[in-house]
């Protein structure tokens, strides 16, 4: 009982600690009246819960689509164009897949600050600034993603498009589109990471409360200040979101199958 | 079915290939003319496909040259068939429509000559399916109306019947002999010999790299000029 009491007790973040309480069964009665309140924040649609969802989702979305207007035919050129020096491009773009989420916030934060070579936009600190920083962290990752998917149908097609006088250039419009259920789970996928990361879009969004605050800014924040029910609450939004995400996946790998063979 | 200029005869000369020093074909002197179907023969192994790809111009010549005749880019005239077909992830009528598009053909005139096409072939009833879920056999007959429809002066087929079964066979030779019979060359590998006296005007016999025989089909099958093609006929592997 002492030793649960203790573990849950190093569990319950730094601003807890004034109301650590040494008795188990208090501990989980807080676990448990946190997933009711978080619950019932769902179910009332509780209006900053809502706007913290749509603003995650809005930033996320906005930067998966210009990552994949610059990844997606960055990506297929790579898969057909030869040149030298090829590998290490390919070798870079797969480490730039493992760019960890707070370094690319902190380049971000340099490019658009006051003084940095873009600040004179101003764009530090708003939800602009979050999409910068998100399509910067996930374009590597949709460009690799789509060179490793494309590079097998190019084998494929490489001589027949050869014989009907298609140049590698004119052949990235047709692998973008004959791959398109693989490339759709490669969307996917960066979205997933886009909406998951925390640090990008704390250092460049500043998690400012009903303008730049997001669902997993807010859950950092709110479980430092042991506001267990709203972290919860967006946890649990963030699960659904990524859980269907999944489904989707999962949907279009069928229906590819039927199409793709 | 084409257009009435001609890029034939087709020349090479001193034709060669070698790739990590090997050789894979010497020395190839040529001369294919319009007419009954060309067929290309011999063992495996002997450089049939590799000579086939040097003269649509997949593969560049290490040695020698390809000459086509007549005016224009005799490239955008030619048309190949492989032995596994190439099919786009597409309706069967997009696959037959794609190399259409990438020569800018007007939209109207692309329907019409993939419906043609695709009637050739027995496919009409198809056209909207998913192209790979095709059968092996239907899917060689798109590749076929695929090439058909873009109207080449020169058909290339890579051993287009090796993965099909006698009745598939049967009917992608139909559909050879019917676009021979409306003008259009052909070129094709086999090492099938019934096939190849079936369908052949002239026989190009293909063994260790070289060409050791070029004769018509009836001089070929009725007594061969060289001992390696005497016994390639009769079925002794001469490689």
């Amino acid at each position: 009982m002492m030793r649960i009491c203790q573990v849950l007790g190093r569990l319950t973040p730094a601003g807890a600690s004034a109301s650590f309480r040494p008795h188990a069964e208090s501990a989980l009665n807080d676990l448990y009246n946190a997933m009711t309140t978080a619950m019932s924040l769902i179910a009332e649609r509780d209006p900053a819960v809502m706007r913290i969802v749509a603003l995650s989702l809005q930033v996320s979305l906005s930067a998966t689509v210009i990552s994949a207007l610059i990844g997606l035919p960055l990506g297929a050129l790579l898969a057909v164009a030869r040149f030298p020096g090829r590998g290490a491009v390919l070798v870079a773009l797969n480490a730039m897949m493992g760019l960890p989420p707070v370094l690319c916030g902190l380049l971000v934060y340099l490019l658009l600050s006051r003084s940095g070579p873009l600040g004179a936009f101003g764009l530090l600190f708003t939800p602009s600034a979050m999409v910068v920083a998100q399509a910067v962290l996930i374009t590597p990752i949709l460009a690799a993603l789509t060179r490793q998917v494309l590079e097998g149908l190019w084998e494929e097609y490489a001589e027949q498009l050869r014989s009907f006088g298609a140049s590698p250039a004119r052949a990235v419009p047709t692998l973008l589109w004959d791959g398109r259920f693989a490339l759709l789970t490669v969307l996917l996928a960066g979205f997933g990471r886009a909406s998951a990361e925390v640090g990008a879009v704390m250092i460049v969004g500043g998690n400012i409360e009903g303008f730049t605050r997001v669902m997993t800014t807010a859950i950092a924040l709110e479980t430092s200040k042991g506001d267990l029910p709203l972290a919860l609450a967006l946890g649990m939004i963030l699960m659904v979101i990524v859980l269907a995400v999944n489904a989707a996946a999962q949907a279009l790998r069928e229906t590819s199958l039927r199409w793709a063979g | 079915m084409r257009a009435p200029d001609t890029i034939l005869p087709l020349t090479t000369e001193g034709l060669g290939f070698s790739a990590r020093h090997v050789d894979i074909l010497r020395g190839v002197d040529l001369r294919i003319e319009d007419g009954a179907p060309t067929l290309i023969i011999g063992p495996n192994g002997a450089g049939k496909s590799v000579l086939l790809r040097l003269l649509h111009g997949l593969l560049a010549p290490s040695a020698g040259r390809v000459a086509w005749s007549g005016t224009g880019d005799p490239r955008a005239r030619q048309a190949m068939v492989f032995q596994r077909p190439v099919l786009l992830r597409r309706s069967v009528t997009a696959n037959a429509e794609y190399p259409l598009s990438l020569a800018r053909m007007p939209r109207a005139e692309r329907a019409a000559r993939v419906r043609a096409a695709l009637d050739l072939v027995g496919l009409s009833a198809l056209a909207d399916r998913a192209a790979r879920r095709l059968s092996g056999g239907e899917q060689q007959r798109l590749a076929l109306a695929r090439a058909a429809a873009m109207r080449p002066c020169v058909l290339f087929l890579d051993e287009p019947c090796a993965s099909l079964d006698p009745g598939a066979t049967r009917a992608v030779e139909d559909i050879v002999a019917r676009l021979a019979a409306a003008g259009t060359k052909i070129i094709m590998t086999t090492h099938d010999l019934g096939q190849a006296r079936r369908m052949a005007g002239d026989v190009v016999f293909l063994h260790r790299s070289r060409v050791l025989e070029h004769t018509p089909a009836a001089d070929f099958f009725a007594g061969p000029r060289t001992a390696e093609a005497s016994a390639f006929l009769r079925g002794e592997l001469v490689w």
